[in-house]
């Protein structure tokens, strides 16, 4: 979605004339004046802040360092070597990775799944989008309180409807094995919306002749997505695939509400972790913890530029 | 063409998707639903779908006993400000990068770009001893000024600018008007479509916002819908199913409302930042 059309020259960037034209000046002037409140805001709050964070990832700063930031001994890769070493983060990592596998799959299916019954309708198609969106505009907190409500072992709206056709629901969020899955789940239902718009404009890029002609050609409607529906979305399931695994690499606040990162930590993310850490005051460590995902994060994002680099070539 | 073999495989669709939406939106109706049910009735084994009996203890007790009058007005505040802060900076940057030529310009817009990509749980622990040596923790400010100027705003902005015709701004140049007058009285009122946009985005963002406003607001006086009924939710009204699910209609409901009355606007700002 983002950034597709920067590649898009908007003006003409002509060659900077050699002297200096007063009203080029100008324009330069303008341009500082309109951009320094944000330039000030960005500094402050946020280069500040992720320079700050990597710095005190190399410290021992604690809680108790608050009011004297400056004064804290640096150590070097210790938390880095320390967090390696930890058997809860090597556990909260491997979460992080689960619910990026297991997530960014089922919810790009589901939403593509979404998008291609949208594309084959015209007849209530807003009101469809509208409902498969809704999730998405709500607060994680809140829809996860009424998960946490509708997957309760007795008196659960899921183990009701299941116990309809015989079947004895488990108590979901109660189980090490099957609490992380359920999160993934709900997550998955919360964000499919956003990737169904996504996919839905990729879809209706697709000229429907391609469509019809191979249609002629005798192709079942399974060949066609296969052959060629899913090929010349390729580039839109990419771009959704990079920033729903950014999403997930950040999995925090359905863990929060809904098992509180247990049972036995096995729905405790590296996000929750760093929060954790910052609770117990050990500021350094949850610096260093969230450098660890940040770079993760930069990975994917690399991915991204990747992607669109090779679009702008068209 | 083959339009007999059509219809029936319309009709197996229109059955997918009907399914599909009950799914998303049951949950929704099941929260509405057992928020006024009362104690008793929430927790029923089998559950119950109608409410036997409907009651509006439970957002008596949020509003009379607990604070959540409070919280609604400081997730208002906070959003508010963010909002108009997103709009204001956005649309200014957005413009400078649109339609003036300076030095500088790329590493701009490559800046804002990065910073699109930075999760909040990077900058949140420094944001804190920031915000506690400026004596901003537990203040609405706190809240609202390290989300004041994003990216996002920029970005959507500088989009919608692009788009906006050369020439009106090259005539008001000729007219002899300065920049920043062209800026507020040529540029900015032909913006209504996008910052109608950003501003419904931004404002349900920072509705929904949870890390930083749980960090940052120590004070219970200072919580935020979101914050609350997090806490609330782990804390020792855990199992108060009936009082969580009514805190849940307050936070869903109003964005719920919002979205549907302006859902158009919304599904442009996601066609303005560039899928297509």
């Amino acid at each position: 979605m983002a950034v597709s059309t920067v590649s898009r020259p908007t003006a003409p960037v002509g060659t900077p004339p050699r002297h200096v034209d007063p009203t080029r000046r100008q324009q330069a002037v303008a341009a500082w004046v309109l951009a320094l409140p944000f330039l000030v805001l960005f500094l402050v709050f946020t280069a500040g802040p992720v320079l700050a964070s990597l710095g005190m990832s190399f410290t021992d700063i604690r809680s108790t360092d608050m009011r004297t930031p400056f004064a804290v001994g640096f150590v070097g890769v210790e938390n880095y070597a320390r967090l390696l070493a930890d058997p809860l983060f090597q556990k909260v990592m491997l979460n992080t990775f689960l619910y990026l596998v297991l997530g960014v799959p089922l919810t790009m299916a589901l939403a593509l799944a979404a998008a291609v019954g949208l594309n084959r309708i015209t007849f209530l198609r807003g009101l469809f989008r509208v409902g498969y969106y809704l999730p998405v505009v709500t607060s994680i907190v809140a829809v996860s309180v009424v998960w946490k409500f509708l997957l309760r072992d007795e008196g659960g709206l899921l183990n009701a409807v299941l116990a309809l056709v015989g079947i004895n629901g488990p108590a979901w969020l109660d189980s090490t094995t099957l609490a992380l899955p359920s999160l993934v789940v709900m997550s998955s239902w919360r964000n499919l919306g956003s990737l169904m718009i996504i996919f839905l404009a990729g879809l209706q890029t697709i000229p429907t002749e391609v469509n019809e002609a191979t249609e002629v050609d005798g192709a079942s409607a399974w060949q066609r997505f296969r052959h060629v529906t899913l090929p010349m979305l390729r580039p839109t399931l990419l771009f959704g695939a990079v920033i729903t695994s950014i999403g997930y690499l950040q999995f925090f606040e359905e863990a929060f509400v809904m098992t509180k990162g247990g049972p036995l930590d096995s729905t405790r993310s590296v996000t929750f972790f760093t929060y954790d850490q910052f609770g117990f005051g050990n500021y350094g460590l949850a610096a260093a913890a969230s450098y660890l995902l940040f770079l993760a994060v930069v990975v994917f994002t690399f991915v991204q530029f990747r992607f669109l680099g090779e679009r702008k070539e068209r | 063409m083959a339009r007999a073999g059509t219809r029936p495989r319309n009709r197996m669709v229109y059955v997918a998707l009907t399914l599909g939406l009950v799914v998303m939106i049951l949950p929704f109706v099941w929260m509405v639903l057992s928020s006024v049910k009362p104690d008793a009735e929430v927790t029923a084994v089998p559950p119950t779908w109608w409410p036997q009996e409907i009651t509006l203890d439970n957002y008596r007790v949020l509003f009379t006993k607990l604070d959540f009058p409070r919280y609604f007005m400081n997730s208002v505040l906070v959003a508010a400000a963010v909002t108009a802060g997103n709009v204001v900076f956005g649309s200014m940057l957005g413009y400078a990068l649109a339609k003036l030529e300076f030095p500088g310009k790329r590493v701009l817009f490559g800046l804002v770009l990065t910073t699109l990509m930075i999760p909040g749980v990077v900058t949140f622990v420094p944001l804190f001893v920031l915000t506690t040596n400026i004596g901003l923790t537990d203040t609405l400010p706190g809240m609202f000024l390290p989300f004041l100027a994003g990216p996002f705003g920029v970005f959507l902005m500088r989009q919608f600018i692009s788009g906006l015709p050369d020439e009106l701004i090259q005539a008001a140049r000729v007219d002899g008007a300065g920049e920043l007058r062209i800026f507020r009285s040529v540029v900015l009122p032909m913006c209504g479509p996008a910052v109608a946009t950003l501003g419904i985005l931004t404002f349900l963002t920072s509705w929904n916002n949870f890390l930083w406003p749980l960090v940052v607001a120590q004070d219970e006086e200072k919580y935020t819908l979101p914050v609350a009924l997090a806490l609330y939710s782990v804390g020792q009204n855990a199992t108060k199913y009936g009082l969580l699910l009514a805190g849940a209609v307050v936070v869903v409901i109003p964005v719920i409302a919002i979205f549907l009355v302006l859902q158009r606007h919304i599904m442009q700002g996601i066609a303005m930042t560039g899928i297509k």
